[in-house]
C-alpha cells in the first residue's frame, strides 16, 4: 500500500517557514529515543523532506539508568533542499533527564529550542548526571528557548484509567514527546498512529496510551501559551519518483537480493551476530521466499567458509561482519582468492581497534580489507557513500565479483548501516541483467581446465554436479590452467601477477572517476564512505563563496579508476577527510606520489562541514 | 522413452590423475582405496559427490578423488561443508580430516556441524600425531607423548574423538581401522548411507611419526583381545577364542570370561538405535588397555537433519508467501511521490 501525507495539523499560531531543521531526542537508553527519531523520520519523509539521520547509542544496552554513559540519541535532519548530512548544530534539543541535557546541551546552537521534561530533574538525577544546581533553574542556559515539561506528569495524566503500572504509563513519554516535536513542525500523527496500531496489535490498552500520549504531546505544544510559534519545512525538490525511507543495512539487504534476482541466483548468507552489521543477517532472514538461505555460524570463520562452500556450489554468497570479525576471516578469505570464486564480504566498519567503540562509527577497516590477509592477496574494495547508495553498491560489487570470480569487499560503516535517506525506489525490470555462465560440460577431447581465463583473466564456474567437470580445488598454488597443485617457482610468481592483474582489471568495468566542480583548480577533496556527505555539503559552500575547489568521491578503492591520477594531477593540492588516521591518504600517496594532506577525526562521530570548510580554507590561496 | 542406463564404475574410476604423495606406508592409502571401493558401489554418479578436507597429510585427500573436491584451510572444513550441503541438498558431501585438524583447531566447527546434524560424511583420521608438520602431538596423543614439542612428554588429558561426537549429539558414531580393509569399507558405507550426519574415527597409522600407535589393535597376535567388534542387536564377545564378554555392573562395564557360569544372556548387548546415547558413550569410554576398544557403529539414530530443515522452510516460505517478488517488496510499507 502506498499512501501519500500532507501536513494535516491545524495551527493556530504563528507558522514560521523554514528551508532546513535538525532535531535531536535524548534520553535514557531505555527511554525510547530511537523509536522517537525514527518516527519523526518517517513522518518528515512522508511529507516530502529529504532527511537524514544519525542514531548514536551507548555499547551497554541498558547502562545503569540516568547515568552519562546510558545516553541515547537520534538526531533528525530534514529540509525542504537536496541534503547530505544529518545535520551539524541542533535547532532544537529534546532532553528527557539531566544526563542527556549534560551530554547533548553542546551541539544546540544558540537560541535554539530545548525542551526538558522538568519532571526528571530530581536531586538524584541531578546529582548522577554531576549537576550540583539544576540548570533548569539558574541562568546557565540562558542562551537557549527553554521550555520546561512536566512530561512525566502530564502522561501519565493522559493515561490515566488505562489501568497501567506505573512503569507502563512512564514507558508512554516518548510519545508525549514525540506529539511535541510533531506539533512544532506540522507533522501529521497519521503514520505514527498507524505504527502504534501495528506494533501493539496484541497490546489494546498499551497501544491507546500510547495513541494518548502522542495526542497529548500534539495539542500540549498547540494550547500551552509557552510555545508562540511553530515551524514549516517545505517538501524537498527531489528528482521526481516515488521513494521510501531506508536505513543503509535494509538498503544494503535488498540490494543483494536484488543482485541475486538479476543473476537468476539464490543467495547464501553466512554471518555470526556483531554490531553494527547484525540488522543485515536480520533483514535477509526475513526473506525465505526470495530463496534467501541464512546461516548464524559458530563464528566469524564458519561464516564465511560456509558461504565459500555456497560459492563453490553455485550460489551468490556472502558474508557480513564488522571489523573484529573481518579479522578473523581473513584466512578463509586468501583461500577465496586462491580459489577464484565469487564471494562478498560486507565490513560495516565501527570504532576500533579490537572492540574498540562497538557502537560508533569510523572508517578504519580501510587497510585491514586491503592488506589484512597473509600473502600477496589483491580484493577489489568498494565502499558506500550514504544510507541508500549501499543498495547500489552491493550491485555493483555482485556484478563485479561473478564476472571476474574474486571475492569483493564492501565496506559501508556503522553511520550508514544506522542511518537513513529517501531511497528512490527503482523498477526491477529497469536493472541490467547480470549474466552468469556456468559451463554445462566438457568440450569434446579438452579436458576440462578450471583455472583456464578469459580477457579479464577470469576463470570458469564449474559447479558440483555438472558431468565432465570434476575439479579439485585449495588452497595450495595453482599451476595456471589446469589448477594442480603446482610449487613451480615461475608459476607462483606468473599466479601472483594474474591475480594482481584480474583485479587491476576491474577498473575496465568501473568506469572513469567523476569530479563535482571544474576538472581542475586550487584544492581537490577527495573521500571515501560515510564522509561523503559532510564533503559534498562543504565543497558546495566553497564553491559557492567563490574558491577553486572540486570534490571526488571514491567508490572503488581498489581499484582505483582509470582516471584518478590525471584528476590528482590537475589540482594545486588534495585534501582527504577520513575517518581514520590517514588510511586512504597512504595509498593515494603511495600510488601517485601526491601531497595529500589529511584530515582525521576519529571520536565515533562523522565530520561536521565546518570542520571540512575550515582545514581546507588553510589550503586555499 | 529411452532409460538412461548409469554407468557401471570401478574404484579405478574414482581416481583422479594426480600423484598420491603420502610416504610409502602411511594408513592413508588403505583409507584412500576402501573410499574409492565403496564409492563405486553406492550408486551415485561422481559429479554429485564431493570431498571437502582441512590441511593435514591426511587432508589432501580430495586431490586423489575423481569427483568434485576442495582442500580449504586448517580445521574449518566442516563450515565449508556445511555451506555446500546447505545450498545442494542433492550432492554428497564427505569431509576429510586429522585428529589435529577436526578436533584442535577446528574443534569448534566439528562440534557444530554435528550437533546441526548437517547431512555430512565425516571422516576422522587418527593417527594421534600432528603429520604434515612433522610430528607434534595431536589431541589425541596419550599423556607423556614425547615429540619434538613434547620433549619431556605430554601433560595434555587425551580426548576420545567418539565421546565427542556423541555430547554433540551425533547421529550416526562409529570406528574402524585403516589395515582392517573389509570392516573399514562395511563402515565407510554404512556412514555414507546414514541421512544426517555421520562420523567414522579411522585408526590411522603414521608410520614416520607415531609408528605402530595402534600396534595393539593391528597385531594379528593381540589384536582379538584389544578390540571388539560391535553389531546391533549382538552380545559383546572378543577374544581369540571368544571367550570374553562385556558386562554391566551396575552402571559400570566389565571384562568377564565366559563359562564358569556366566553365558552370552549375562553380557551387554549392543543397542545401535538406542535413543538415548548412553550406551554409545559407554563404550566410546572403553579404551585399551584396561578394555578392548570397540570397532563397529556405535550409533545409528534417525534425527531431522539440518539441510533439509533450511531448505524446507525455503519451500514452505515460497508456499505461503509465494515466490519473492521485489517490486512489491520495494512499494510495500510506506512510500510518497515527489513529482
Ligand atoms: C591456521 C593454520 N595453523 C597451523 C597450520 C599448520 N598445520 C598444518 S596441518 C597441521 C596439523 C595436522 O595434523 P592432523 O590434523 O592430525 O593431520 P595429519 O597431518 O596427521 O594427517 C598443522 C598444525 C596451518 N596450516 N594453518
Ligand atoms: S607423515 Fe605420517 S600421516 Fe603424513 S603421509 Fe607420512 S606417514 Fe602419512
Amino acid at each position: 500500500m502506498s499512501t501519500e501525507f500532507e501536513s494535516e495539523t491545524e495551527q493556530s499560531k504563528t507558522v514560521l517557514q523554514i528551508e532546513e531543521a535538525t532535531v535531536r531526542f535524548c534520553g535514557d537508553s531505555g527511554d525510547g529515543m530511537q523509536l522517537a527519531g525514527t518516527q519523526l523520520t518517517n513522518t518528515s519523509a512522508l511529507a516530502g523532506n529529504d532527511v537524514a539521520t544519525f542514531p548514536d547509542f551507548p555499547a551497554e544496552i541498558r547502562a545503569p539508568r540516568g547515568t552519562l554513559a546510558g545516553v541515547s540519541g537520534f538526531q533528525v535532519h530534514f529540509a525542504s533542499t537536496d541534503i547530505f548530512t544529518p545535520g551539524e548544530t541542533v535547532d532544537a534539543l529534546v532532553a528527557m533527564n539531566p544526563a542527556a541535557l549534560k551530554t547533548n546541551v553542546a551541539d544546540l546552537k544558540a537560541g535554539g529550542v530545548l525542551i526538558a521534561n522538568a519532571d526528571a530533574f530530581d536531586k538524584k538525577s541531578l546529582d548522577q548526571a554531576g549537576y550540583a544546581e539544576n540548570p533548569l533553574e539558574d541562568d546557565s542556559l540562558a542562551s537557549y528557548q527553554m521550555f520546561k515539561v512536566p512530561m512525566t506528569d502530564l502522561t501519565r495524566r493522559a493515561v490515566d484509567g488505562l489501568d497501567l503500572s506505573q512503569k507502563e504509563a512512564d514507558r508512554c513519554r516518548n510519545f508525549f514527546a514525540m506529539g511535541l516535536a510533531f506539533w512544532m513542525y506540522g507533522r501529521s500523527l497519521d503514520p505514527t498512529l498507524r505504527f502504534i496500531e501495528a506494533k501493539f496489535k496484541k497490546l489494546p490498552a498499551i497501544a491507546e496510551a500510547n495513541r494518548r500520549a502522542l495526542t497529548a504531546g500534539r495539542n500540549y505544544g498547540e494550547t500551552t501559551d509557552a510555545f508562540v510559534s511553530s515551524y514549516k519545512v517545505d517538501k524537498a525538490k527531489l528528482p521526481a519518483g516515488k521513494y521510501r525511507n531506508m536505513t543503509g543495512n535494509q538498503a544494503l539487504a535488498w540490494g543483494l537480493m536484488t543482485a541475486a534476482k538479476l543473476s537468476k541466483k539464490d543467495l547464501f548468507l553466512g554471518s555470526y551476530p556483531i554490531t553494527p552489521a547484525s540488522d543485515i543477517l536480520h533483514e535477509l532472514s526475513r526473506y525465505k521466499n526470495f530463496g534467501v538461505r541464512t546461516f548464524q555460524a559458530e563464528d566469524e570463520i564458519a561464516a564465511v567458509c560456509s558461504a565459500i562452500g555456497a560459492a563453490y556450489s553455485g550460489h551468490m554468497a556472502l558474508t557480513t561482519s564488522s571489523g573484529p570479525g573481518i579479522a578473523l576471516k581473513g584466512e578463509a578469505m586468501g583461500l577465496a582468492v586462491m580459489l577464484e570464486l565469487p564471494l562478498l564480504v560486507v565490513d560495516v566498519q565501527r570504532g576500533g581497534p579490537s572492540t574498540g567503540l562497538p557502537t560508533k562509527t569510523e572508517q578504519s577497516d580501510l587497510l585491514q580489507v586491503m592488506f589484512g590477509r597473509n600473502g600477496e592477496c589483491p580484493m577489489p574494495v568498494i565502499a558506500a557513500r550514504s544510507p541508500a547508495d549501499c543498495f547500489e553498491v552491493a550491485i555493483e560489487a555482485w556484478r563485479v565479483a561473478a564476472r571476474f570470480m574474486t571475492p569483493v569487499m564492501i565496506l559501508s560503516d556503522g553511520y550508514l548501516a544506522n542511518g537513513s535517506e529517501p531511497w528512490r525506489i527503482v523498477n526491477f525490470d529497469d536493472l541490467e541483467p547480470i549474466s552468469i555462465k556456468h559451463p554445462e560440460g566438457p568440450v569434446e577431447g579438452k579436458p576440462f581446465m578450471a583455472y583456464e581465463r578469459d580477457e579479464m583473466l577470469a576463470r570458469p564456474w564449474a559447479i558440483p554436479g555438472t558431468p565432465g567437470l570434476m575439479h579439485r580445488v585449495g588452497g595450495l598454488e595453482k599451476q595456471d590452467g589446469t589448477g594442480n597443485v603446482s610449487y613451480d617457482p615461475k608459476n607462483h610468481q606468473h599466479m601472483t601477477d594474474t591475480r594482481a592483474q584480474k583485479v587491476r582489471n576491474v577498473a575496465k568495468l568501473i568506469g572513469d572517476q567523476e569530479v563535482m566542480g571544474e576538472p581542475s583548480g586550487d584544492l581537490l577533496v577527495l573521500s571515501w564512505g560515510g564522509p561523503y556527505g559532510s564533503c559534498r555539503t562543504a565543497v558546495t559552500k566553497l564553491q559557492a563563496e567563490g574558491h577553486k575547489v572540486s570534490h571526488a568521491h571514491l567508490r572503488w578503492l581498489n581499484p582505483f579508476p582509470a582516471n584518478l591520477g590525471e584528476i590528482l594531477g590537475s589540482f594545486k593540492k588534495v585534501l582527504i577527510p577520513e575517518l581514520n588516521m590517514g588510511q586512504l591518504s597512504l595509498l593515494i600517496r603511495n600510488q601517485y606520489m601526491v601531497d595529500a594532506v589529511s584530515l582525521n577525526k576519529v571520536q565515533g562521530k562523522p565530520f561536521h562541514v565546518t570542520e571540512i570548510i575550515e582545514k581546507a580554507k588553510t589550503l586555499l590561496p | 522413452m529411452a532409460s538412461v542406463e548409469l554407468p557401471v564404475l570401478k574404484p579405478g574410476d574414482y581416481g583422479s590423475d594426480q600423484d598420491v604423495r603420502w610416504c610409502p606406508g602411511c594408513g592413508d592409502y588403505s583409507i584412500l582405496a576402501q573410499m574409492k571401493k565403496v564409492m563405486a558401489t553406492l550408486g551415485w554418479p561422481r559429479e554429485k559427490t564431493v570431498f571437502v578436507s582441512g590441511i593435514g597429510c591426511s587432508s589432501r585427500f580430495p586431490y586423489y578423488m575423481n569427483t568434485y573436491g576442495m582442500h580449504s584451510i586448517h580445521g574449518r572444513a566442516p563450515a565449508f561443508a556445511t555451506g555446500i550441503k546447505s545450498c545442494r541438498p542433492d550432492l554428497n558431501v564427505f569431509v576429510i580430516t586429522g585428529d589435529g585438524d577436526a578436533l584442535s583447531i577446528g574443534g569448534n566447527h566439528f562440534m557444530h556441524a554435528v550437533r546441526r546434524n548437517v547431512n555430512l560424511n565425516i571422516v576422522l583420521f587418527n593417527n594421534r600425531i600432528y603429520g604434515l608438520t612433522k610430528g607434534q602431538y595431536s589431541p589425541t596423543s596419550e599423556l607423556g607423548k614425547v615429540t619434538k614439542s613434547t620433549p619431556m612428554g605430554s601433560i595434555d588429558n587425551p580426548m576420545s574423538p567418539l565421546s565427542l561426537a556423541i555430547g554433540c549429539e551425533a547421529t550416526f558414531v562409529a570406528r574402524s581401522i585403516d589395515v582392517h580393509i573389509k570392516h573399514l569399507a562395511d563402515t565407510l558405507k554404512r556412514a555414507a548411507e546414514h541421512p544426517g550426519v555421520s562420523f567414522v574415527e579411522v585408526y590411522q597409522n603414521c608410520n614416520v611419526f607415531n609408528d605402530g600407535a595402534y600396534k595393539y589393535a593391528t597385531d594379528k597376535a593381540v589384536k582379538a583381545d584389544n578390540v571388539i567388534e560391535i553389531e546391533h542387536g549382538k552380545p559383546l564377545i572378543f577374544g581369540k577364542n571368544r571367550d570374553k564378554g562385556i558386562r554391566l555392573n551396575g552402571m559400570h562395564p566389565e571384562v568377564v570370561e565366559l563359562g564358569k557360569g556366566i553365558t552370552e544372556d549375562d553380557l551387554l548387548f549392543h543397542d545401535e538405535q538406542a535413543t538415548q546415547p548412553t550406551l554409545a558413550y559407554l563404550l566410546s569410554r572403553m579404551r585399551y588397555p584396561e578394555f578392548p576398544e570397540p570397532i563397529g557403529v556405535l550409533r545409528c539414530v534417525d534425527a531431522p537433519r539440518y539441510d533439509d530443515l533450511l531448505n524446507e522452510q525455503v519451500a514452505q516460505a515460497r508456499a505461503e508467501k509465494g515466490e519473492g517478488d521485489l517490486d512489491k517488496l520495494f512499494n510495500s510499507g510506506d512510500t510518497w511521490t515527489v513529482e
